[in-house]
């Protein structure tokens, strides 16, 4: 194939990525959008095989074979509530092939110009950081790994020296000294920083995470595209990156935390020591008269307006199909019911959307937290299910905690409030949840998925 | 191709990426996410050329065909799931 006409087809296949894009802004044209995507990426893929003459290479079509069959595996074995480690999985493998793509180069190649060897090493070390970094963050997320984030004494020092030496190695790289040595050390120096860096980062703080790791998949690819000179892998590559960084800015506004004060390590545990005063919850003046507590299944009969938080805590406890039914049952009953979705909650961007959408609730039920805030004052009932701290009014009063300045659903606003959480203990944020503590708040303690049970069977009685 | 047109190229896309993706709604960041995942395994481009050009690059080149194309499938077809359970139901009295 001559040059001009595949210049020509990696031009729209480009354009046919944007359009793709273009599409996904809407839940309508999603589907439409992705193929989209997928089919402009395909038709790429073709063209370069004839491109580089390896359509007739059985080891090249063996191999895209293989990848079709296991991937194709993977994405209809996978269950939805695997989703955000499947994604940091296949993130990962994504910076894996631009590793391998950036080392090949340059031990496998003699003439190579000084730009093109150094994108090689760029590519050989930021793939190795995002494919270590997302089998790491992958680990946590499937419970293979603590959760927990794991302290790293002298972070700082460590991640430091570890980059100081891959620098040194892109220069020596770049100016083709030692290579046959010098890369695969580099390539185990990158994969050591990757974990140093997703090792650290806690639950909370995951969805920052991936979305970055997100971010550096796309910019490895670009990478990758400067050392093979592929005008389709530099653009595609840089629209992954720029979606990535987007991801990441929402999610640390989210949490009003600054990306490089998440780099740095400021992790949460730092402020386990949690100097909340229990002192009086924001209080609310809406507080019944009654000192002790409403029954839940009374409050869910006489509610006239629903408004229902989920968290990480329903995907854990599996209670979406719960929610579900008693979101029906209450709206059986003419009871309006909206669910308030904090940018955060779960372990991606997006995350509790996926999860009721799977059980088939409806999306325009869905509501930000900037377009519902506003409402919680004026809402009868609030069902808090396995969310904590994205309600916690504390972040507007505790100083010095991780969570504080985060803007939070204000559901202690509202005239009552059921929260359907494993226990009191304090969130991920490591701060006591003073919502807990408000009057006009019922906590039903233990699973979610059987406390909504017990509620929906004392319901379909009353 | 010349190192100034993939330059020009990179900052195009990324601003032109930005802006469309900026209008991704939050709801649907999560298969957005899986969605540009699965873009990243364009990788598998320069791998082909790799494993086509010269006899070092063949096994590399292959081994990286294999992992970029697990991300593009796999990528997509989860991102295809995901959408296609987004529904609105009641459409009809509040569209």
């Amino acid at each position: 194939m001559s040059g001009a006409w595949y210049m020509a087809g990696i031009v729209a296949c480009v354009a046919g990525v944007i359009a793709g894009i273009r599409l996904m802004n809407s839940p309508r044209t999603a589907v439409l959008g992705n193929i989209t995507g997928a089919c402009a990426l395909g038709f790429g893929v073709v063209l370069t095989l004839f491109h580089e003459g390896v359509a007739t290479n059985l080891l090249v079509l063996g191999a895209l074979l293989l990848a079709g069959i296991l991937g194709g595996m993977l994405a209809y074995a996978v269950k939805t509530i695997h989703m955000p480690q499947t994604v940091a999985l296949l993130n990962g493998l994504g910076g894996a092939a631009s590793a391998l793509v950036g080392l090949a180069i340059l031990i496998g190649v003699d003439v190579v110009a000084v730009a093109e060897r150094g994108a090689s090493a760029l590519a050989l070390m930021v793939g190795a950081v995002t494919f270590s970094g997302s089998l790491t963050a992958a680990g946590k997320l499937s419970g293979l790994l603590p959760q927990q984030p794991v302290q790293v004494r002298r972070y700082r020092l460590y991640s430091t020296v570890l980059a100081v030496v891959l620098l040194g190695a892109a220069l020596l790289l770049a100016c083709n000294v030692g290579a046959q040595t010098v890369a695969p050390v580099a390539l185990v120096v990158a994969l050591g920083l990757g974990v140093l860096f997703a090792i650290r980062i806690g639950g909370a703080d995951m969805p920052i995470a991936i979305s970055l790791l997100n971010s550096m998949s796309g910019i490895s690819a670009a990478i990758a595209g400067f050392a093979v000179n592929s005008l389709l892998l530099v653009a595609v590559g840089a629209i992954v990156g720029a979606a990535g960084f987007i991801l990441t800015r929402i999610m640390c506004g989210a949490m009003n935390r600054s990306l490089r004060v998440v780099l740095a390590g400021a992790t949460t545990t730092n402020a386990r020591a949690a100097t909340v005063e229990p002192d009086t919850a924001p209080t609310s003046d809406t507080v019944p008269s009654k000192p002790e507590k409403p029954d839940p299944v009374t409050l869910l009969r006489e509610a006239e307006t629903v408004v229902i938080v989920p968290g990480y805590g329903m995907a854990q406890a599996q209670a979406q199909m719960q929610v579900k039914q008693l979101a029906d049952m209450l709206q059986e009953r003419d009871t309006p019911v909206r669910f308030a979705i904090h940018p955060v909650a779960g372990r991606m961007p997006g995350h509790m959307h996926v999860l009721l959408a799977e059980v088939d609730v409806s999306y325009d039920l869905l509501f930000e937290m900037d377009a519902i805030n506003d409402d919680f004052s004026s809402t009868d009932l609030v069902l808090v299910v396995g969310a904590n701290d994205v309600v916690n009014p504390a972040a507007s009063t505790a100083e010095d905690t991780p969570i504080y300045g985060m803007p939070i659903l204000r559901a202690g606003e509202a005239r009552h409030v059921i929260v359907c959480n494993l226990d009191d203990k304090p969130g991920y944020a490591g701060v006591p949840n003073t919502l807990y503590e408000q009057d006009n708040v019922v906590l039903m303690e233990g699973d979610a998925a059987e406390t909504l049970k017990t509620l929906i069977a004392k319901l379909t009685d009353a | 191709m010349h190192m100034l047109l993939l330059v020009v190229a990179l900052v195009i896309a990324t601003a032109v990426g930005y802006k469309l993706l900026r209008a991704v709604p939050p709801m649907l960041h999560t298969p957005l996410m899986s969605g540009m995942n699965a873009l990243s395994g364009v990788t598998l481009v320069a791998a082909l050329a790799i494993a086509g050009a010269f006899t070092m690059g063949r096994y590399l080149g292959a081994m990286a065909i294999v992992l970029a194309g697990i991300n593009i499938v796999g990528g997509f077809l989860v991102t295809h799931r995901m959408l296609k359970m987004f529904k609105k139901h009641r459409g009809e009295d509040n569209s």
